[in-house]
């Protein structure tokens, strides 16, 4: 409980110190930081469309960012979640794009599956292989991250058929058979990507909380993260939980991709870089401390700083990196979260002497007072 | 082409794609011997290819031939400096080394490409003026058939990386600063214990991967990018830690590895000049460096050896 408040007190410290972090340097290159902050505020709720733009780039946050939470639960440090994710991505809207036909019943469910599966392939090879041979899940999944992406590009350039494709190098759009787009948020938002994933997400904060929290696969992954030792001694596979937390967390991540291709932006196209969904999903899941609520408040704060900060360059001239740079810091005072409670503890130790001063000044003025009758 | 000359663009190109990776994974040979964990090789390598690429458009001019070697030095102080949030994160505030040196990587592209475009108003440089291009080495090219493989038209920062890899071995095994910097790494409480600034000493550890990274980010913006821009450093600081594990932690070690690495990614680029690797689809040279690394990882070296402290944090009893 008192860990649950701390964790709290932290988020919220780093978030003020990282705005700080990025005001200082507004301010040192010659910026206003007072405007720029407004023009992120504003670019970030000033219509329907801008809070239906918070929505869309919430859900992968949400989604990774759990991916996240639950291998950190197992002890692993998953930094594949971009690779994973676009495994999802460019197989749902392959899969998608090859039955235009299938009623979206169907094909709905069955895309997100596939994209959510695959995901979970990716997450389950560098779980297995840490677990069957030790070797380092970071470094496996940072080389797989390169592998999908590149997998990803030449899959669209070379193996998918022309007739999906727009050009080399975007596929068609999906049909409104696999879209997961609904015209009532569209309306509601005046034409902004929010999709039915929103829903999708909200929903799997829920499914992984009961499953982390009250089901006994959840209670194995997490006595296995604490101490695989003693989890072994009590008769659970450590391995094999740990292999599956790694699966989870990679399905999670693939159904963030699943969401982006068929909710967000209707294909795939050739990726530059991996997509930053897995970077900014894992720092929404350490500034939410490991807590799902945590994570949703992250997940909200980190989106309001990426869609306004795409309306800064323009209102206040400063350039869109700076978000990054932000965020960047806000996860640096998390990670140094020992600064902060020694900057609580100094506080706490100040107001108390204060305290102690204010109550001794108290007294002895009684005293004089006393003294005086 | 005769076999000479394939022989020849194999050899010059592969020691063009290692020379990064063999400073960096010496860099990061030097911050795990002292125990810091350092993840954060890609930003760092980031950094230092923005300073030399700033340094270079600027000074081109004036110094000529010189400019890329001094763009080096460059990219070595930005390095240092930019390490330094890593050092101070993790040892002195006991941040988690992964979560940090993360952050390193999330940092540097964005506060390279802000600053990019404060100084140029757009998001990414002009082609650099001077680059390293390819140089002969006098004396050593006048052997026979060696000469003309390995010191004609080769590259310099590959040559100059092979000594810093031998220098760093004598300086980690054979001296003083290298043992005081194994023990800190292996056991801070003993080391501590006989009087030796465990603090200190993993400062300088991870500000040497700071120095020897910003080299590797400035030889790669120099010898292969040309220019700065968000894709300029995109998984050489990654491939330059597998390289360090590959190694064993022993900059002898990373010096093959790296080679190896680089032999693998230059033949993505080349491969389709080499009769033989003409047919094979690119994808599979492109793909080629990151599965075998994965498979050298599993299968060769399954439990890395690390040094025993690596990415534990000390905190000294009050």
């Amino acid at each position: 409980m008192i860990a649950q408040k701390n964790n709290l007190s932290v988020a919220m410290f780093s978030v003020l110190f990282g705005l700080i972090v990025g005001a200082v340097i507004m301010l040192v290159f010659g910026y206003n930081p007072i405007s720029g902050y407004v023009a992120l505020l504003g670019s970030a709720f000033g219509s329907m469309q801008d809070i239906g733009g918070v929505l869309t780039q919430m859900t992968p946050l949400i989604l990774t960012a759990l991916g996240f939470a639950v291998a950190s639960t197992a002890g692993f440090f998953n930094i594949g979640l971009s690779g994973q994710a676009l495994a999802g991505w460019v197989g749902a809207v392959w899969y998608a794009l090859s039955f235009p036909d299938m009623s979206a019943i169907i094909m709905i469910p069955s895309a997100l599956i596939i994209g959510a599966g695959l995901g979970a392939i990716a997450g389950f090879i560098p779980g297995w292989l840490r677990a069957q041979f030790g070797a380092s899940e970071v470094i496996v999944t940072i080389m797989m991250n390169y592998i999908f992406l590149f997998l990803g590009n030449d899959i669209l350039q070379n193996t998918m058929s022309k007739n999906i494709k727009e050009s080399a190098e975007t596929t068609k759009q999906v049909g409104a058979n696999a879209s997961l787009q609904m015209k009532w948020l569209t309306d509601l938002t005046q034409g902004s990507s929010i999709s039915a994933g929103i829903f999708i997400a909200l929903a799997m904060i829920v499914v992984v909380w009961f499953v982390m929290k009250k089901t006994t696969l959840g209670f194995e992954i997490r006595a296995v993260g604490l101490n695989p030792d003693a989890a072994r001694y009590a008769g659970m596979s450590a391995k094999r939980n740990a292999t599956i937390a790694m699966a989870i967390s990679g399905g999670l991540a693939g159904l963030a991709g699943t969401i982006e291709g068929l909710g967000n932006y209707l294909n795939f196209f050739t990726q530059n870089g991996s997509p930053s969904i897995g970077f900014d999903g894992m720092a929404v899941a350490l500034l939410g401390g490991g807590s799902y609520l945590g994570i949703l408040g992250a997940a909200a704060i980190f989106s309001v700083l990426k869609i306004g900060g795409l309306g800064m360059p323009m209102s206040s001239g400063v350039p869109f990196e700076l978000v990054d740079i932000v965020t960047a810091s806000i996860i640096f005072f998390v990670g140094v979260r020992y600064l902060i409670l020694l900057i609580q503890k100094r506080i706490k130790a100040m107001d108390e002497k204060a305290a102690i001063e204010a109550a001794n000044k108290k007294a002895a003025k009684e005293n004089q007072q006393k003294g005086g009758e | 082409m005769s076999f000479m000359a394939m022989l020849s663009l194999v050899i010059s190109s592969t020691l063009v794609y290692s020379a990064p990776l063999i400073f960096t994974s010496i860099g990061g040979t030097f911050s795990e011997r002292s125990g810091v964990v350092n993840v954060g090789l890609e930003g760092i390598m980031g950094m230092g290819a923005f300073a030399a690429v700033v340094f270079n458009l600027t000074f081109a001019k004036q110094l000529g031939a010189a400019t890329p070697w001094l763009g080096l030095l460059a990219g070595a102080i930005v390095g240092v400096a930019f390490s330094l949030i890593h050092a101070v994160a993790t040892v002195t505030l006991r941040a988690d080394h992964i979560i940090s040196g993360t952050v390193i990587n999330l940092m540097a592209p964005a506060l390279g490409v802000f600053l990019i475009k404060v100084l140029y108003g757009k998001g990414q440089t002009e082609s650099i003026g001077q680059d390293f291009g390819y140089a002969t080495v006098p004396g050593l090219s006048k052997i026979p058939v060696l000469g003309p493989l390995f010191f004609e038209k080769t590259s310099g920062p590959a040559w100059l990386a092979i000594l810093v890899a031998g220098l760093s071995w004598y300086i980690i095994f054979k001296t003083k600063f290298g043992l005081r910097l194994r023990s800190v790494g292996e056991n801070p409480q003993a080391a501590d214990t006989l009087g030796l600034n465990v603090a200190r000493l993993r400062y300088s550890g991870v500000m040497i991967s700071g120095l020897l990274g910003g080299i590797g980010g400035a030889v790669v913006a120099q010898s292969i990018s040309l220019n700065y821009s968000a894709s300029t450093i995109v998984g050489q600081g990654f491939m330059a830690m597998a390289a360090m594990i590959f190694g064993r932690w022993n900059p002898i070690g990373a010096l093959g590895a790296s080679l190896f690495f680089g032999l693998s990614q230059s033949l993505a680029v080349i491969g389709a000049q080499l009769p033989g690797l003409k047919n094979v689809p690119s994808i599979w040279l492109q793909l080629a460096p990151y599965v075998l690394t994965i498979i050298v990882l599993v299968f060769f070296f399954g439990k890395t050896q690390a040094p025993k402290a690596d990415g534990v944090n000390y905190i000294k009893a009050a």
